[in-house]
């Protein structure tokens, strides 16, 4: 009704001229009745009426919703404070804009992974289920798929449970097209129907097409896109898949990419994978995924999953079968180990955004101070105390709104850098801004506005008046309070400096620490590359090795070639896999007692050598140890000091029960022929137990690393030829050097360090920029008294330090508060840092000198200044 | 507007919207003659301000205690006129009530006083 009323004011107001002149009219006409004279009659008839135009005032004032145009006279007159002086308005809204830009960026990041519900069928109902082991080191372990049919049969706590897990083909052409690897996963047919996703083209998995031997396929929406050029009529079509053909089933929709966007396409989970494999408790390496029935909590559901575990458990004593399980929801599994570094970098976000309040505030206060006497005698002649903060705030609301709107633009920008340039973000769920992410943009820059414009408004308009009036008389303790004001903002705003700082040296050490960490093998001038032998050309392990020797032999002689080794998985580029042994000659482990595990790596037996890797003892694999001779085993010494302690390796047999399965079901026990040095099979990882196979033992899977004298990258192509003149139709992946490979695991540890440290430095400034401006204030309102204490005989050098440690007085406070709040911050940090301590001495060192130095700085030249101030005129200022 | 402070016909606040609802009960009327009748039915002791009285008619009108129109006065002018509704002769009744009640409390108030001397 008000705002009706307040649109309609025009309207009412000709309405109000007119009634007004009906007044007149007909006043004059009583008048002229009482016999008044026409002029007499209109004069009285006017007197009556009084002010006409205060009557339309008092109901347009009446009619306009009294704050409205106050606030926008506030605006404009603010407006025009500001604009007074640019160089202060630019400083505080680009200072705003980078705040409030940095956090939106990252929350938006947060809430596209982390907050926003996934694409699927009421996801909130979706959760992993993983295997776990007591007191195991993996705690979201992966699941055996025996065990999964057992509790998909026998819980009822789940509407529907889906299994799948990774798998790989050389994906070739029918007619010519060049071949290539794609990454792929086997799922279980249920599980399309599970998620809610519905194929954009054909039909889904089947029961019937689960079975082992199918050859079905389903091709996500970019494969079809990109390989088939997005025709129709690839479905019901054939496509080889390791040299066999597969039928396309359907076409996933494009928006699906999970569980992320290398996986390019699906089969049946049962097809590729033998019998013997779906009936034992111990091969792990599927994920399984559940949805919830809508009357069992997760706790309940989880506990009848958790029981029937400790049945297969209690089963198979001596295999490792995991007591328990563990589950968590779908969309923290696909966040993963993004989480922390995405909190820690909002949070770093965060804190800048609270140093670039502070700051406006603090310059907002020393604004309000040469308006002192302006607001005193306004308040003198009635202005109330809310008008006056209205006012004030509304210099700040300004700031905030354009900074806000800056941010805005600048976090469009900086979003999508930090999407590209942050690896292994779950791309599930596309990121970009939307309507909450503006809301959170808005929310952010109203509360930057008060809390920046609040504090100084508060502050300047607190005081009585006279006491206002006096302050700007001639005396030499000027305003204290809000001296001290700007002293506690800038106490707040070094230690949040502190810890920030704190924050990036850690981080900044740990990635130090990373680049420098010692794989364990030639690192430089390795080129690596992948090949996956297909099954149906390369059946038999003397066909396998024929290929692998062939190609050593040619690659060893080319020019330039230091060594060639051929593994499966070279150091460096990532766990893969584990498996349980038993020493033979050791006596049986006690019931409950975990089984020991090494990761397990193939080499030939010029592996060790071309890689650099040492030899502690023993010898290398020989030529002859392969297909059926090959039970030799070279351990790591870590392993050989973890399960050898005092005794000698050589000679004893390990037993590995998980490799029965690979086809020799008889012979399990592998003699360990030697000992060689450990390597890092993640840099940022502690060094683990590992064992390698003769690759000659008939493997189709291999990684080629060629160690050159030159740039290795210069042999990438006459590699891939030596290849195609073997076998032309054989696809290679992952040319990469081994630095590559590593540069690309230490990305996102280079990018947090180099944001946090981006943030800390900005905050550095931003802190050094407001322990000037105190500092000079100060010395410009101390003028008189520096005179006075000049004509009494203070040295210079006495001046100098005594405003010095006045400036450094708030900023040595903060330090001190900073590192107490660091000591709690970093402890956070823990779990990301490598090689350093919460505590380490260099960086916490680093960061006092490096804040005082910075503190000094900013304090010297106001403080210089003052010391060299000429008493006369300092005592003739005012 | 030097009468504004005369004491003498300083209007309660409040009270000249319940006097402009009461005046519109005799038939609807425009701005100038409830100015008079209020003025003549309290012989002369009160005078409506122009400043207060369209704005509380405006105010009126707002609430839906009386509607409006133009129309044409006795001396064949236009003029708008204004009528009570339904709503507003409720209203009237309740301030008259708590009127009534006011002024009875407060003659209480002096009649006691008066009796304890």
């Amino acid at each position: 009704m008000k705002w009706v009323r307040f649109f309609r004011r025009k309207r009412s107001d000709a309405e109000l001229q007119n009634e007004i002149e009906n007044f007149l009219s007909e006043e004059t006409a009583d008048n002229e009745a009482r016999g008044m004279s026409p002029d007499e009659a209109r004069r009285q008839a006017r007197i009556k009426l009084g002010n006409a135009q205060k009557v339309r005032e008092s109901l347009w004032t009446q009619n306009s919703p009294l704050l409205l145009p106050h606030v926008i006279r506030d605006l404009k007159y603010a407006f025009r404070t500001l604009s007074r002086t640019p160089g202060f308005t630019i400083i505080a809204v680009t200072v705003m804009a980078l705040c409030i830009g940095a956090a939106t960026s990252l929350f938006t990041v947060v809430r596209s992974v982390l907050l926003r519900p996934l694409p699927f069928r009421d996801p909130a109902r979706l959760v992993m289920v993983y295997e776990h082991f007591r007191g195991g080191e993996l705690s979201y372990h992966p699941v055996a798929p025996a065990d999964f049919y057992d509790w998909r049969s026998k819980t009822h706590g789940f509407e529907e449970m889906a299994i799948m897990r990774p798998a790989g083909y050389n994906l070739t052409g029918v007619h010519n097209e060049l071949p290539e690897s794609v990454g792929a996963e086997a799922g279980s047919s249920n599980l399309f129907s599970l998620l809610g996703v519905q194929p954009a083209l054909g039909r889904n998995f089947t029961e019937a097409d689960d079975q082992r031997g199918s050859t079905v396929v389903m091709l996500t929406w970019s494969l079809f896109e990109r390989r088939f050029a997005g025709d129709a009529k690839i479905v019901g079509a054939r496509i080889h898949l390791d040299g066999k053909p597969y039928t396309v089933a359907g076409v996933l929709p494009s928006w699906f990419a999970y569980p992320d966007a290398t996986i390019q396409l699906w089969v049946p989970y049962k097809a590729d994978a033998s019998p013997e494999m779906l009936q034992h408790h111990d091969w792990h390496g599927s994920q399984v995924v559940a949805r919830l029935r809508p009357d069992v909590s997760l706790a309940g559901a989880i506990a009848q999953v958790g029981a029937v575990q400790y049945q297969n458990h209690l089963q198979y004593p001596h295999a490792p079968v995991a007591e328990g399980v563990v589950s968590r929801s779908l969309n923290e599994d696909l966040a993963g180990d993004v989480k922390q570094p995405l909190i820690l970098m909002l949070s770093a976000a965060g804190c800048m955004l609270l140093i670039g309040c502070l700051n406006v505030a603090n310059l907002l206060v020393a604004r309000g101070a040469a308006r002192q006497k302006e607001v005193a005698i306004r308040s003198a002649l009635g202005a109330q105390r809310a008008t006056l903060i209205r006012e004030q705030m509304a210099e700040s609301v300004l700031i905030c709104a354009a900074g806000g709107g800056g941010g805005i633009l600048l976090s469009l920008a900086a979003t999508e850098w930090l999407a590209r340039a942050w690896r292994d973000l779950p791309t599930a769920q596309s990121i970009h801004m939307d309507g909450a992410v503006m809301a959170f943009a808005c929310a952010l820059t109203f509360a930057a506005a008060l809390m920046a414009g609040l504090l100084p408004a508060l502050s300047t308009t607190g005081k009585s008046m006279r006491k206002a009036l006096e302050i700007s008389v001639r005396t030499g303790s000027s305003s204290v309070a809000r001296t001290a004001l700007r002293r506690l903002l800038l106490t707040a705003e070094i230690a949040i400096t502190v810890v920030l700082l704190a924050a990036a040296g850690l981080l900044l050490k740990s990635f130090m620490q990373l680049r420098a960490a010692n794989v364990g093998c030639v690192v430089d001038n390795t080129l690596t590359l992948q090949y996956n032998l297909p099954g149906n050309k390369y059946d038999t392990p003397e066909k396998q090795n024929a290929f692998h020797e062939a190609l050593l032999a040619r690659v060893r002689a080319m020019p330039g070639v230091r060594g060639a080794a051929l593994g499966t998985t070279v150091p460096g580029t990532g766990y893969w896999g584990t498996d349980e042994f038993t020493v033979k000659e050791h006596p049986p482990l006690r019931a409950g007692e975990h089984l020991p595990d090494a990761l397990t790596r193939w080499a030939d037996p010029g592996y060790f050598r071309a890689l650099g890797i040492p030899l502690v003892s023993g010898r290398f694999f020989a030529s002859d140890e392969r297909v059926d001779r090959s039970y030799k085993v070279i351990v790591s010494r870590q392993l050989a000091q973890q399960y050898f302690a005092g005794e000698n390796p050589l000679g004893k047999h390990l037993h590995f029960p998980a490799r029965a399965h690979d086809g020799a079901p008889n012979l399990l026990d592998w003699e360990i022929v030697g000992v060689v040095g450990d390597t890092l099979y993640q840099v940022g990882k502690e060094p683990k137990a590992t064992a390698y196979f003769p690759i000659l033992e008939g493997q189709s899977n291999a990684t080629l690393a060629v160690h050159t004298a030159t740039d290795p990258l210069q042999f990438s192509v006459p590699l891939q030829k030596q290849i195609a003149s073997l076998d032309p139709e054989l696809p290679v992946s992952a040319v990469l050097t081994i630095n590559q490979i590593i540069g690309a695991s230490l990305v996102n540890a280079s990018l947090s360090a180099t944001l946090v440290l981006a943030f800390a430095i900005l905050s550095l400034i931003l802190a050094s920029v407001g322990l000037y401006g105190v500092l000079s204030y100060l010395t410009t309102q101390r003028t008189p008294e520096i005179g006075i204490r000049m004509a009494l005989g203070a040295q210079q050098d006495q001046l100098l330090r005594w405003m010095l440690m006045d400036g450094l007085r708030p900023a040595l406070f903060g330090l001190a508060l900073g590192l107490v709040m660091s000591l709690a911050a970093t402890r956070i940090l823990q779990s990301m840092l490598f090689g350093v301590k919460p505590l380490d001495p260099v960086v916490l060192s680093g960061v006092v000198a490096t804040l005082l130095a910075v503190a000094v700085l900013a304090c010297l030249a106001p403080a210089w200044r003052a010391s060299r101030l000429d008493p006369m005129k300092a005592l003739r200022t005012e | 507007m030097p009468k504004e402070t005369n004491p003498q016909n300083e209007m309660l606040k409040g009270t000249l919207d319940m006097m402009i609802l009461r005046t519109l009960t005799g038939g609807d009327a425009h701005g100038h003659t409830i100015a008079k009748v209020i003025e003549r039915t309290s012989e002369d002791v009160l005078e409506v301000e122009q400043g207060s009285l369209y704005p509380a008619l405006h105010r009126l009108e707002d609430r839906k205690w009386v509607s409006s129109y133009w129309g044409a006065s006795e001396n064949n002018r236009k003029a708008k006129f204004y009528r009570l509704t339904a709503e507003g002769r409720k209203q009237l009744v309740r301030e008259t009530s708590r009127w009534r009640q006011m002024t009875r409390a407060i003659g209480l108030v002096l009649g006691e006083e008066r009796g304890a001397r």
